[in-house]
Formats: structure tokens, sequence, C-alpha cells
């Protein structure tokens, strides 16, 4: 392998400057992609050149930063998976979330792997990704001309592609709290019970009233469609429901008609597309329950 | 391209290597330090092989590169043992006969005094899928289920 320059910044303006400067200049969170990506080309003729310079953003104190308070969770873009999910608050108040992180990879994998490795590899199938838009979550992004933040949503736009431009890097994620009665859940289907990427992913939060009447829905897909999506319908279906059948039939028969998945080993169109309604519906019961006891 | 020069903590001692920007800490520890404990297996991070803990983190050494350990401390399997007397979690390895090849032992070694480290009494299914990233095709796992539970029992009576 050609060889690659190594620096590990400290602040966000130097890591801005070396992946501006350089187009072959790769960010460097928790490796698990990129490391992987550069060892699989390896020796291998018309691959893409290794990266010119790899940035490590780890010694930037503002992206390994946990801030909790009552608006909610500011977390830097390189704190790896084990200390989000095993943070008791963050679990509290975002259960759906920290189940989705900690389905990512192995407990190795976990020591390494974040929130903004998932999001930047743009996998349709990353676990985190459906549930961070599921609670709403927006991404703060720094580059040449400033910072901006957008919301995870909006962050994918395709298979390995991303809004990110030349020069930028994701710095820090922000997750609002909760309303007082609302809950988030996320499910996936495996072939397997561990170590393998989502056949369908399924981000469900519920807003309720004091009566225990869904206010607000938000049903996210993973794995389904080239990027994470949103059933509105299902949303709709859900909003003035207290979850009966007929309210989650509807959701989960929206969700399998909004599935757009491809056919491959893990998974037939037509599966997909079912189990996609399947774990709409039993992530809606779970995230219904855990707001009606809050 | 000038090396890079790494001051690192190993297994509780001072260490110091050159190495290239692009390699990995795995690569260093086997190829340059001696450390040949730690195993190469898929180099992807599917495996566990080459697990080792930095900065108290179980991680894949494979997944790490070189310069990243400026500063840092890592544990590796060569130290674990006190001088010749081992851990309970390799004594039990012997005792159950938790391995055949061998070349998946480190990793599981390392990665489950990290376990009991942080659960001192997992059950049988909270020790699988802790382990769950590190592979073995030789033994079927059972016998490194019963040698790891068995280490923690031991560890918990304090009689290790």
């Amino acid at each position: 392998m050609e060889a690659s320059r190594f620096e590990a910044p400290t602040e966000v303006e130097g890591a801005v400057a070396l992946l501006a400067a350089e187009e072959g200049a790769r960010v460097l969170a928790g490796g698990t992609d990129l490391l992987v990506q550069m060892r699989l080309r390896r020796g291998v003729p018309d691959s893409p050149p290794p990266p010119s310079v790899i940035v490590d953003v780890k010694r930037i104190p503002r992206l390994m930063r946990t801030q909790l308070d009552a608006g909610g969770l500011t977390l830097g873009a390189a704190v790896p998976a084990a200390e989000i999910f095993e943070n008791q608050t963050i679990k509290n108040r975002w259960p759906g979330l920290a189940e989705a992180t900690d389905l990512i990879g192995s407990t190795q994998v976990q020591g390494r792997a974040t929130w903004c490795g998932n999001l930047c590899n743009a996998s349709p199938a990353a676990d985190s990704v459906p549930a961070m838009i599921a609670c709403g979550t927006t991404v703060v992004i720094a580059g040449p001309s400033g910072e901006r933040e957008v919301p995870v949503e909006d962050f994918a736009t395709g298979p390995g592609k991303t809004i990110l431009e030349r020069g930028e890097l994701v710095v820090e994620f922000k997750v609002p709290s909760p309303a007082s009665h609302a809950a988030d859940a996320y499910l996936r289907l495996i072939p397997r019970t561990e170590m393998d990427i989502a056949v369908v992913g399924a981000a469900v939060q519920l807003e309720l009233d004091e009566d225990g009447t869904v206010q607000k829905a938000n049903v996210i897909l993973g794995a389904v469609a080239p990027t994470a999506i949103r059933v509105a319908a299902a949303d709709t279906a859900l909003v003035g429901s207290r979850l009966e059948d007929d309210a989650v039939n509807a959701a989960a028969a929206a969700a399998s008609a909004a599935a757009n998945p491809i056919d491959d080993k893990r998974g037939t169109i037509t599966y997909r597309k079912k189990i996609a309604g399947v774990l709409t519906r039993r992530a809606a019961h779970i995230a219904y329950e855990r707001a009606r006891a809050r | 391209m000038a090396k890079i020069r790494v001051e690192t903590t190993i297994n509780g001692e001072e260490a110091e290597f050159l190495c290239a920007g692009h390699q990995t800490l795995l690569e260093v520890l086997r190829d340059d330090l001696g450390l040949t404990g730690t195993k190469e297996g898929c180099t992807t991070g599917d495996c566990g092989a080459c697990s080792v803990v930095l900065d108290g983190r179980l991680v894949p050494a494979c997944l790490v590169l070189a310069p990243e350990a400026e500063g840092r401390t890592v544990q590796t399997v060569e130290g674990i043992a006190q001088g010749s007397t081992l851990s309970a979690v390799q004594q039990k390895f012997l005792e159950h006969g938790a391995l055949q090849c061998g070349i998946c032992t480190p990793g599981f070694v390392v990665a489950a005094e990290k376990l009991i480290e942080k659960n001192p009494d997992p059950t049988e299914e909270e020790a699988r899928y802790f382990l769950a990233g590190n592979l073995c095709r030789c033994t079927g796992y059972d016998k490194i289920i019963r040698a790891v539970l068995d280490a923690a029992a031991v560890m918990r009576e304090g009689t290790a």
C-alpha cells in the first residue's frame, strides 16, 4: 500500500484546514469503515488509492465530549458507541437510540465505532441513523466557511453519498430531550442474533398526551431504501390513536408500502417489505409502553 | 516518507516505536515490538483475534492505527499473567481445554478479562453476547464459555 500521512489536530479548524487542502484527505474517527476499506483495497488493481492524509479527529476535545442537560444531548462526533450506550442517562432518555447504538458490531468494534462514522459511511443499513432521525437529531458540520447544522434526516443522499463537501467534517450531534410523555424504540432483523447487518431496521418515537393518545409519531425505516426513510403515512396513521389494532395495522401497511428495498443474500424484496411492517408494529408498541410509563 | 515516532505505554511499561502513518497497531505490536501474542486474523475487525485494551476500552488492534497510540495505554495478552502465575481466566482455559489450535485464544482471554471486570457475575447469555466478536473455528464455544463463567466464579470468591 502507498503510504498515508497521519495527522492528529487538536482543534476543529486544524482538521478543516487539512481536509480542505487535499482531496485525498480522510477523517479517522473509529476507523471501523476507513481502515477496513484501506485493507480490502490494498493490492487490488484499479481500486481507489489510499488516503493521502489520515486526519485523526479524536484529539479534538469537542469531538470527544458528552454534554447532557435538560434540553438534550450534545455528543461529540468521535465518541465511541460503547461510551454512548453505557451512559445511563442516555439510555433512560433515549432508549431506542441506545439500543440501536448497542446493536452496531461486536464489543471490540463498539470500542471504536462512532455515530459520525455510521452516518458518514452512509450505508442504507446503518443502525444508529433511523434511531437518530426518530429522535429529531441534528448534526453540526464544520467546514472552510464556518459551521452549519442540518437534520440527520437530510444528511445521506444515497448509499455511500452524503451532503458533506470538501473540507467539511461532522463535529457533533444534538439530540433534543423527548417531551414529557414521549419515548423511542428501535428494532432490527438480522438472520442471526448478533454480528450482522440489518435486513430491516425500524425506529419509532411517539409523543402522547396525558390520556395516552398519540400526538406525534416518527416512523423511520433503515435498510429498505437507498437511505433511511421516514414513513409519513405511518406517522399519520398513529397520530390520534391509542395504538388500537386498526391504527397499528395501518402504520404497518404504510411501512411495507413505503419500503423500496433490494434483493440480496440477506433478504428478498417481498420479505423485507413484510418485515418493515412487522418491525414497525412491534417498535410502535414498545415506544408506546415506554411513553406511557413516563 | 518520514516515520512517526510514537511514545506509549504497553502493559504498564513505557514503549517507543517508529511507524508509518497507515500502519496498524496490530502490525507494530507483532512485527516491530515482538508482541506476537496478539494474533492477526481477519484484519477487518470481524474475528477478535487481535483484541487489545486501549485506554481501558476493548478494541481490535487491526482497526487502530499505530500513531493513535501516542500517549495512550495499551494492554495486550502478554500483560495478563503475573510473571509465571496465570490469571484465573488463563488457568480456566487450560483446565477446561477451551482451545484447540489456539489462534483465537489470546483475543478471547483479553476480551474475557474485560467482560469479568465489567460484569463480575455474567450469565451464560451475557458472556456469549459480549464475546460474540471473538470467533473460534475449533471448539464450538461451549468449553470457552464454561471456562469464562468458571473463571468469573473463582474471581468472585477471591480464590483466584
